[in-house]
């Protein structure tokens, strides 16, 4: 019965998004695009799977960053498709997934007029997928305070600012520190918003975004020492929606080093495995490698279920994590750098 | 260049001594001017090697810099942008000194690091050590090129000083050297003709004389066979005037 109603509104694009999930690149594919000697011979590949002629028009010689600029392009078509015949509660469900390239273009866009720059050479250099409508309007906005009165306000992400960053803040606060307190913000409001779908939806979103946030926040947490990073600054950035939350972000907020870090992610079963496959040695994974490999198999187990948005966000989660691992697999044949080239994330 | 290229001069003992002083003084000069080249060629050479060494150096650590990009793109994703525009200062800056070898002034070119990391919380989220190592990488490969530019700075002015110098060299070897040397042998050679002509005047005099002065005893001869003692004719002069006595 719950399949049927979800079925109204969204089993087209819930079968067509498992039909775009069966073209990702499976290890098989991988293991002849390593195979490549050149770039022209990767395109030749690509071309057996399900990209096709994505790259027919591109003179030669081809250039890593077109093949990178090209497979963003297919992926935000499909996207936009799914999002354009998405009706509510799926609709919401797919602008909250946009509202985090539209965090990564509000902060290119911010910077942007920290510096000066005009903002109509930024606009063509934001993700497209967090394009939204006042960013057109955004070159009114000549200094931060006008931003965030006269646009930021009028964007989805105002609860975001609001709740969290002062208009004094956009002067003085170091950008890499919004950027996190808006993630945070969103984070949490995704979370809230899945929980509140309910059903299948939120045990695997959520499920999903916990780890997001526990992964943001070990990261976070790594990357700042040795830096002027307070330690109450640092705790302000972590999403509080994870399975860390409470005991175990109060701890990471006390961690000095990588290990005490260690120590905390020991009282996680989940963690612990990651964090003892990590290596920092040449030839090992990274912790972040590690923290991939796991986001990519959430991501895969979310299409174990039916009836539930989070096939949306894995399919999009999975499809980047691909982008990233054909533009890497690019960079080792075109850099004839390939004693790292297996270091890509196989997904299937 | 044929034989009778020497300078315009007048073969006299002054210009003799004159060349004679411009001919030391090429050779000395030729001397200092070769160790003159001889030292900017070891130089040269220490610097032709120094830039072998670092541009194979270099090839590895761009190498490794271009790799660490993207690594950093595949943990990050596109943070190009990002960066760019936080950027509002060189963060490494060049000082240039001047280093003397042999006369010749060389730039030298120093970085140094001016202010702290603009962007120090890059990749706060992921990717913050593939970025740390970025910057390191990349940090590394600039340092090598200022210290390439330096050296390749010097390659082409010690290049040129060497030619020049060694231009000079030769022009001092093969063409101001000979030069005097000729005038040189040509002042000599007048001089001789000089003095030749002079002995020839003299031993002619000398035979005009002696012809005269056998003249002169042939009619001495005569007139003593005449009769006429010349050698017993008062001579005027010789005539006693004692009145002159004081």
């Amino acid at each position: 019965m719950k399949g049927c109603i979800f079925n109204i509104d969204a089993g087209y694009l819930e079968g067509l998004c498992r039909g775009f999930k069966c073209g990702i690149l499976k290890q098989a594919d991988y293991l002849n695009l390593v195979q490549c000697e050149t770039l022209e011979d990767l395109k030749l590949h690509l071309q057996g799977t399900d990209y096709g002629t994505f790259l027919a028009n591109e003179p030669s010689p081809l250039s890593v960053s077109t093949i990178d600029d090209k497979l963003r392009e297919k992926l935000v078509i499909e996207f936009q498709h799914l999002r354009n015949h998405s009706v509510e509660p799926l609709s919401t469900f797919l602008d909250f997934i946009t509202y985090s390239y539209m965090i990564d273009n509000i902060i290119l866009l911010i910077t942007g007029t920290l510096h000066q720059r005009p903002i109509s050479e930024l606009i063509p250099k934001c993700h497209p997928l967090g394009s939204f409508e006042q960013m057109e309007a955004i070159h009114v906005a000549a200094t931060p305070a006008e931003l965030y009165n006269a646009v930021l306000v009028d964007t989805p992400l105002a609860p975001f600012f609001v709740d969290c960053i002062s208009e004094q803040d956009l002067d003085e606060m170091n950008i890499e520190i919004i950027r996190n307190t808006l993630y945070k913000a969103y984070l949490e409001a995704f979370y809230d918003f899945c929980k509140q779908i309910g059903g299948t939806t939120a045990d695997v979103m959520c499920e999903i975004l916990a780890f997001e946030a526990d992964r943001r926040a070990i990261i976070i947490t790594i990357n700042s020492f040795g830096t002027e990073l307070s330690k109450d600054d640092r705790a302000k950035l972590y999403p509080r929606c994870g399975k860390l939350n409470p005991d175990g972000l109060a701890a990471l907020a006390r961690a000095d080093d990588y290990e005490q870090v260690k120590a905390v992610a020991e009282y996680y079963a989940e963690y612990q495995a990651l964090f003892e496959g990590a290596g920092t040695s040449v030839g090992d994974k990274t912790l972040e490698d590690k923290f991939f490999e796991h986001e990519v198999s959430l991501n895969v187990h979310a299409f174990l279920q039916q009836f539930h948005f989070g096939v949306f966000y894995s399919y999009l989660k999975l499809k980047e994590q691909e982008c990233r691992n054909i533009v890497w697999i690019s960079e080792c044949v075109a850099q004839k750098h390939r004693a790292k080239i297996d270091n890509y994330i196989p997904i299937f | 260049m044929s034989g009778k290229d020497r300078l315009a001069i007048f073969p006299s003992r002054g210009a003799q001594m004159l060349i004679k002083g411009r001919l030391a003084g090429a050779q000395k000069g030729h001397g200092l001017l070769k160790k003159k080249a001889d030292a900017l060629q070891v130089r040269f050479r220490m610097i032709l090697s120094k830039i072998i060494e670092t541009k194979t150096l270099m090839g590895d650590v761009m190498k490794e810099a271009a790799f660490s990009l993207a690594e950093a793109k595949f943990t990050t994703g596109d943070f190009n942008q990002v960066v760019l525009q936080n950027v509002t200062k060189a963060q490494i800056k060049i000082r240039s000194k001047k280093d003397n070898v042999a006369g010749v002034t060389l730039p030298i070119f120093e970085s140094y690091t001016d202010g702290t990391d603009t962007y120090e919380l890059a990749g706060l989220a992921r990717g913050g050590q593939q970025l740390t190592k970025l910057k390191k990488n990349f940090q590394s490969a600039v340092k090598l090129l200022v210290e390439l530019a330096s050296l390749q700075t010097s390659f082409v002015t010690l290049d040129e000083v060497i030619k020049i110098t060694n231009r000079r060299v030769n022009a001092i070897e093969h063409v101001i050297i000979p030069r005097l040397e000729r005038t040189l042998a040509y002042i000599i050679s007048e001089l001789d003709e000089l003095e030749r002509e002079e002995f020839y005047r003299l031993k002619k005099i000398q035979d005009k004389k002696k012809i005269i002065k056998e003249k002169a005893e042939a009619r001495k001869q005569a007139a003593l066979l005449a009769g006429q003692d010349l050698a017993d004719a008062a001579n005027l002069l010789d005539e006693g005037d004692e009145d002159l006595l004081f």
